[in-house]
């Protein structure tokens, strides 16, 4: 029997004192949920993914956060909050707000940046226009529906119209009970700008565990974001996630999500390029071992002429560990002058690993410029010597050609703090 | 003490392909060996196998190197038991800096000598990294740019000099460090050699094809390589001889006709 009931909606929707609107938004999405199969192989995008393994029976909602505290959080996540010049700093366990700071310039400027039940509550007007309404949908799939009734945590930030951030922002959201729903909701209004660093992390555990989580980026005409998802949760963690960022006019967002962590990641990310001289980028750094399995649906929608996008992900993979790629880059036929671009290169650091690269256009639109590339190399034995015959040792050279690889896409991640744990993560897995 | 390089009846393979048969060479610490040859002879091949480059397997032979078997090292210990070589191909290591890459060659040695070494400090580092690219005319820029990745032919031959300063070997090997330079570059390199060797008494085994580099660097000895032998060893003269005469006279005297 499945955890996730109507009963469970209300209890979740009772404890945390929702309003009725947020309540019906949840049954609604419980309905969806309930009336859509559980995705098998049989479907196209769920063919190279298969959950036979997973124990969805003994996953359930996160209901009260089963009480942690924060001193179960890692010593390591708590430093990193007071390492850079961050605006606003907020930690949750299991959805659970336990650490909450905004600076006094952030909140002169009418800049929100709260956790997603706080909005609810206080901004009720913004989060019904923007929950779950213009980024993802809660049809878009069983695990869509799942999140629109259980999500639990997350954060909303919103920037006012012509307002610069004063500084960045950062959410870590650690997980102790292996039961996240998180969703980042971020709205940039025209003109706007932000630098949001999103974490998620987890230790490792026995039992299974799930993160179902959602993450929309609005970003308004002329309005400008950097957003940096970076996961690492343990390898016990089951993850299906709905990404979806949408730019207007002239707007820029520079997208980097880094996955080191779970069992098993299912994720949907998609970039709407809706009016001219809108441009997105989108940077991806993973790296799996032991028997990981990752795997990313991309799609780089062209909606309006004269727009840009730009996506490089890169892999690094060891043991039993399987990732998949499959990228999309799609333009409207009235989608003239159009530039997209799409790469995906895996370092293949053991012969038993597993990479399979899906490149993919539809463009119906005749004067674009559109190129795709994959490519799977090895470690490059003639830059290992090279460096070895300047007396570095072995292990130190394939680090730092390892490193090497990362280094052009961890440049675009805005903390050195951040970009420091990433590298020493990779060195970990390295072994 | 100082050291020796001291290289008796090499042989080695690349692919199985036997390429070094019978190699004998013997550089002193504070000399100055010139080797050149005809393409293909094997003098890249030489420069590699002791290097410890792990494609070029030793057959036969034996080299001591300051009183130790070289062949039973790792290419990172003989690097840091003082031996250098600078490459004919020198190969881009993407990712990594110039600047980040040198402090980690520095770092190395610390930490081999002592493995709680937090290696060279940033400002220490910055410091010295400034004077060894002021002295050899290298744009600071490079340090922030990406090891040998877009570096023209003469930049990379520059950057290795760099290397060489940087590790301060005893004895180093230069692989056609003049081929590609242009004439101010290869007087700026070749000052950069003869500084490490009057100041640190370093050896030097200067592989080339011309004599201009040696009207710089001035050989003490010239050997000629042939087909995978060291065929004929002399005086500076040699170098000249060659440059007038060209390996007519060698491959009449040891080779088999040339190929037609
Ligand atoms: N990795 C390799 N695989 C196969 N053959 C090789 C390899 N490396 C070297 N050789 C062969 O060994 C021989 C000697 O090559 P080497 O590069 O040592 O010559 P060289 O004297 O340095 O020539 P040059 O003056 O052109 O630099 C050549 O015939 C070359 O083709
Ligand atoms: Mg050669």
């Amino acid at each position: 029997m499945s955890n996730f009931t109507k009963d469970a909606v209300q209890k979740l929707s009772a404890f945390l004192n929702e309003p009725e609107w947020m309540l019906e938004f949840r049954l609604k999405a419980f309905e969806v949920y309930e009336n859509t199969l559980m995705p098998t192989i049989k479907e196209e995008a769920w063919r190279r993914t298969n959950l036979r393994q997973m124990k969805f029976n003994e996953f359930g909602p996160s209901i009260n956060g089963d009480a942690a505290t924060d001193s179960e959080i890692p010593s390591f996540l708590g430093e990193q909050l007071t390492e850079d010049k961050v605006g606003g700093n907020l930690l949750q366990i299991d959805g659970v707000t336990q650490q909450y700071e905004i600076s006094d310039e952030l909140t002169a400027q009418g800049v929100i940046f709260c956790d997603m039940h706080t909005a609810v509550s206080q901004h009720p007007d913004l989060v019904k226009k923007y929950f779950m309404t213009e980024g993802v949908k809660v049809t878009e799939g069983k695990f869509a529906a799942l999140h629109g009734a259980f999500w639990r945590g997350g954060t909303f930030l919103y920037v006012p119209r012509n307002v610069r951030a004063d500084a960045p922002l950062h959410t870590v959201l650690w997980s102790v009970n292996g039961r996240t729903f998180t969703h980042t909701l971020v709205v940039l209004e025209t003109g706007a700008e932000a630098i949001f660093m999103d974490e998620y992390a987890s230790a490792d555990g026995d039992a299974q565990g799930l993160h179902n989580g959602v993450i929309e980026l609005l970003v308004g005409d002329n309005a400008n974001l950097v957003y940096a998802g970076l996961q690492d949760f343990g390898q016990n963690v089951w993850q299906f996630n709905h990404e979806r960022g949408r730019v207007g006019r002239d707007g820029k967002l520079d997208w980097v999500t880094s996955i080191m962590g779970t069992r098993l990641t299912k994720a949907f990310q998609t970039l709407e390029l809706d009016q001219p001289g809108s441009w997105g980028r989108m940077s991806g750094i993973f790296f799996t071992n032991g028997r990981q399995h990752l795997d990313m649906d991309t799609e780089q929608n062209h909606n309006a002429a004269d727009t840009v996008s730009d996506l490089l992900y890169k892999g690094a993979l060891r043991e039993k560990s399987r990732v998949v790629w499959q990228g999309m880059i799609k333009a409207l036929p009235d989608s003239q002058r159009i530039d997209g671009f799409q790469a995906n290169r895996n370092l293949m650091l053991d012969q038993t690993a597993r990479a399979d690269s899906i490149p993919g256009l539809e463009i119906e639109a005749d004067d674009v410029r559109c190129t795709h590339a994959s490519a799977i190399g090895k470690l490059d034995e003639e830059e290992i010597f090279y460096l070895m015959s300047r007396g570095i040792p072995r292990e130190t050279a394939v680090e730092m050609s390892v490193q090497g690889f990362f280094d052009p896409l961890m440049r675009r991640i805005p903390f050195e703090g951040i970009r420091t744990r990433i590298f020493d993560r990779i060195v970990e897995k390295i072994g | 003490m100082t050291a020796a390089l001291e290289v008796k009846n090499l042989h080695a393979s690349v692919a199985d392909q036997p390429i070094l048969k019978g190699i004998d060479l013997l550089v002193k610490q504070g000399e100055v060996h010139a080797l050149m040859g005809p393409n293909g002879s094997g003098k890249s091949t030489l420069a590699f196998t002791l290097a410890g480059h792990p494609a070029y397997e030793t057959t036969a032979g034996q080299v001591i190197f300051d009183g130790e078997d070289l062949l039973e090292m790792e290419a990172d210990e003989r690097s840091r038991a003082g031996l250098f070589l600078a490459f004919q191909y020198p190969a881009a290591v993407p990712g990594v800096t110039l600047a980040k890459f040198l402090r980690q060659t520095i770092n190395s040695r610390m930490q081999a000598k002592d493995p709680d070494s937090k290696g060279i400090s940033i400002p220490a580092f910055r410091r010295f990294l400034t004077e060894k690219m002021n002295l050899l005319g290298i744009d600071p820029k490079f340090a922030g740019r990406y090891l040998n990745e877009g570096f023209s032919g003469g930049e990379k031959k520059r950057v290795e000099i760099l290397q060489m300063a940087t590790v301060e070997p005893k004895i180093a090997i230069m692989d056609e460090t003049d081929s590609g330079l242009d004439i101010d570059a290869l007087r700026i390199v070749s000052e950069g050699a003869n500084r490490l060797h009057k100041e640190l008494n370093m050896g030097v085994l200067i592989i080339t094809h011309y004599q201009r580099i040696l009207d710089y660097v001035k050989p003490d000895h010239v050997h000629i390589m042939f087909d995978g032998r060291i065929v004929e060893s002399g005086g500076p003269e040699l170098a000249l001889k060659l440059e007038e005469e060209g390996y007519d006279w060698i491959r009449a005297k040891y080779g088999v006709a040339e190929e037609a």
